[in-house]
């Protein structure tokens, strides 16, 4: 079991009041993701459950039972944080071993699951190593060994990936969604990097100055982003957004149009512009174009590697199908 | 860019370091020294460095006079027994301040170092009389109280600043991993502070070893410690100056070996690796 409930629940520090009233349920076995702008709320958000933080207004329940004034060990919760806060003193197996012996476990018992974790997360043959002795990924799964022995309501992950390097970052991703579906227990992770959150989530909740934008699982969020906020937000690269004559055209006061659904032709496109930078990925090109009077700069996708140089004149054709269209308020329309 | 350094200029400065290292060891070599001359080459003028008749004489007879062993006995209960007690006060005192700070944590911090500014004898006649109301005066305990009242500011200060340096993350993770307070403090606090704590404690043990005017004041016989026996040799003629160099020389010889042994441990850091 692991459902987590947050009714009306405010956070201040002094005057500043950093999540204004905000209600949101996380079902059992849900993979939830917090994603948001540097200083969203996010991380103040995954503290306030885990219990690091006291909720200023409001109610937590875990399970159906009242958790607002809960102590942390007390939540069943297990936490991997963004600097792995690893016991530097002690081996990785009496790191892993650390929430079990204060949960007064028999040894034989912890022994058993401590192997158990080394040889899930592939770390049997460095159970006798400090953690100063290991890599950056290496003690990511330490910390993640940490948090499964317990076998924890839930797992709650603070940035955990920031810290690694990007070739990195893609396996422990891998491997955190692999571990979720072996575990099925609800985890809760929280990231800035929005490539994670749409490779990783079942479901979103975008963030930002601690209010829900939206909560919806990642192609929702993709397909019917609520407002320009989650519609900028989510995809990479971003929805290109255009004001003005052009979006009145369509009965809005914004249009979105995502780069990749933007084709490149020959001649007489709807719209046509210069070519800025172009990136090339080698499966993509990515073009910035200037000069289209609709925006400053239009990011569009081209499949494989067109060449088209610096300066040239591109035509485009979006496809009206795949248009957002928003309000005076920023908010979707139809 | 590193700053150059002439061969010329490291000589020089080596040189100087030397001259200042030698001027302050100086008077704890003379002392040494003195203790093994004859009390008339003692106090022979012009002073004879080296070149005397060494003697063990001053040596026998300090320790036939008096009983060194129990002075010793009472310098290691009071030292560490301070040293002790003030650790068990200022290690939750120095979490608190390091870890859950409030508006006035570094008010309260300058106001305990404020009472060092007080002279000691300020105090003297209050802590005298209460002494002899309580029925402490000349015993070990008393004297364990008093030293610990005194060097706790400096403990907590030295703890706090320590404390400060372990990343708050680590102390979260356990509480996550279902520790309380005290486990908290017991198994990862403690630990990863021990090179903190072992300096703190050492230089605690220094002075309350060396500290003469509470124990010399509030001691006679039952709990004097190795400053009284220093004392005792002392004379307002200045007689005696090669046994009083013996007994200098007995009462700071256990610190001096203690301070040279843990140089090593005060050192070495735990903390590498914790984060990052």
């Amino acid at each position: 079991m692991g459902q987590i409930q947050l009714k009306q629940v405010t956070k201040s520090f002094g005057d500043v009041q950093v999540i204004p009233p905000l209600d949101l349920t996380i079902e059992d076995g849900e993979f939830t993701v917090f994603v948001g702008p540097s200083g969203c709320g996010k991380s103040t958000l995954l503290r306030l459950i885990a219990g690091l933080e006291d909720i200023t207004t409001g109610h937590i329940d875990i399970d159906g039972q009242d958790a607002t004034d809960v102590v942390p060990a007390k939540r069943g919760l297990a936490m991997v944080f963004q600097s792995y806060a690893l016991y530097p003193h002690m081996t990785v197996r009496k790191n892993i071993a650390f929430p079990l012996r204060m949960a007064k476990m028999d040894q034989p018992e912890i022994n058993k699951r401590v192997e158990n974790a080394a040889s899930v997360l592939n770390l049997t043959d460095y159970l006798d190593r400090r953690p100063g002795q290991l890599s950056g990924g290496q003690r990511q799964r330490v910390a993640i060994g940490r948090a499964i022995v317990r076998e924890p309501a839930a797992f709650l992950f603070d940035e955990p990936l920031s810290n690694l390097d990007a070739a990195l970052r893609v396996g422990m991703r891998m491997e955190i969604s692999e571990l979720h579906k072996k575990l099925d227990t609800t985890m809760i992770y929280v990231t800035h990097d929005q490539v994670e959150a749409m490779t990783m989530a079942d479901k979103i909740v975008v963030l930002q100055a601690g209010v829900i934008e939206q909560v919806g699982s990642p192609l929702e969020l993709y397909r019917s982003p609520r407002n320009t906020f989650v519609a900028g937000f989510i995809g990479s690269p971003k929805m290109n957004l255009i004001t003005g004559q052009e979006a009145a055209k369509h009965d809005a006061t914004t249009i979105g149009i995502r780069p990749e659904h933007i084709d490149v032709v020959q001649s007489d496109g709807t719209w046509q512009g210069t070519v800025g930078v172009a990136e090339h990925l080698g499966s993509d090109t990515f073009f910035h174009i200037h000069n289209t009077g609709l925006a400053d700069t239009l990011t569009v996708r081209a499949i494989g590697d067109v060449s088209l140089r610096h300066g040239d004149t591109i035509h485009l054709n979006p496809r009206m199908d795949e248009l957002h269209r928003f309000d005076a308020q920023g908010l979707r329309i139809g | 860019m590193a700053r150059a350094v002439t061969p010329r200029r490291k000589l020089i400065n080596t040189g100087f370091a030397w001259t200042i290292g030698l001027l302050i060891f100086f008077p704890i070599l003379w002392t040494i020294l003195t203790s093994f001359k004859s009390e008339a080459q003692a106090i022979a003028s012009p002073p004879i460095f080296l070149n005397f008749d060494w003697t063990l004489e001053n040596y026998g007879v300090v320790m036939e006079r008096s009983n060194y062993a129990r002075f010793l006995w009472n310098s290691i209960i009071i030292a560490g027994g301070s040293t002790i007690l003030g650790l068990i006060i200022a290690v939750p005192a120095a979490w608190s301040m390091a870890f859950v700070p409030s508006r006035r944590t570094k008010d309260i911090l300058l106001w305990m170092l404020s009472t060092k500014m007080l002279p000691a004898v300020g105090v003297l006649y209050p802590i005298y009389l209460l002494f002899i109301k309580m029925g402490l005066l000349d015993s070990r305990a008393g004297l364990v109280i008093v030293m610990m009242l005194i060097n706790l500011p400096i403990i907590i200060w030295m703890l706090y600043t320590y404390f400060r340096e372990i990343p708050g993350e680590i102390l979260e993770a356990a509480r996550m991993d279902g520790a309380t307070l005290k486990e908290e403090v017991l198994y990862i606090l403690t630990p990863m502070a021990i090179p903190g704590i072992a300096s703190t404690m050492l230089l605690n043990f220094i002075l309350a070893w060396n500290e003469a005017f509470w124990t010399l004041n509030l001691t006679a016989v039952d709990a004097a410690p190795l400053t009284a026996f220093i004392a005792s040799y002392s004379s307002p003629e200045g007689l005696f100056f090669a046994k009083l160099s013996a007994a200098s020389t007995m009462a700071i010889a256990p610190i001096l070996i203690l301070g040279w042994f843990s140089q090593k441990q005060l050192v070495r850091g735990l903390t590498f690796g914790a984060v990052k």
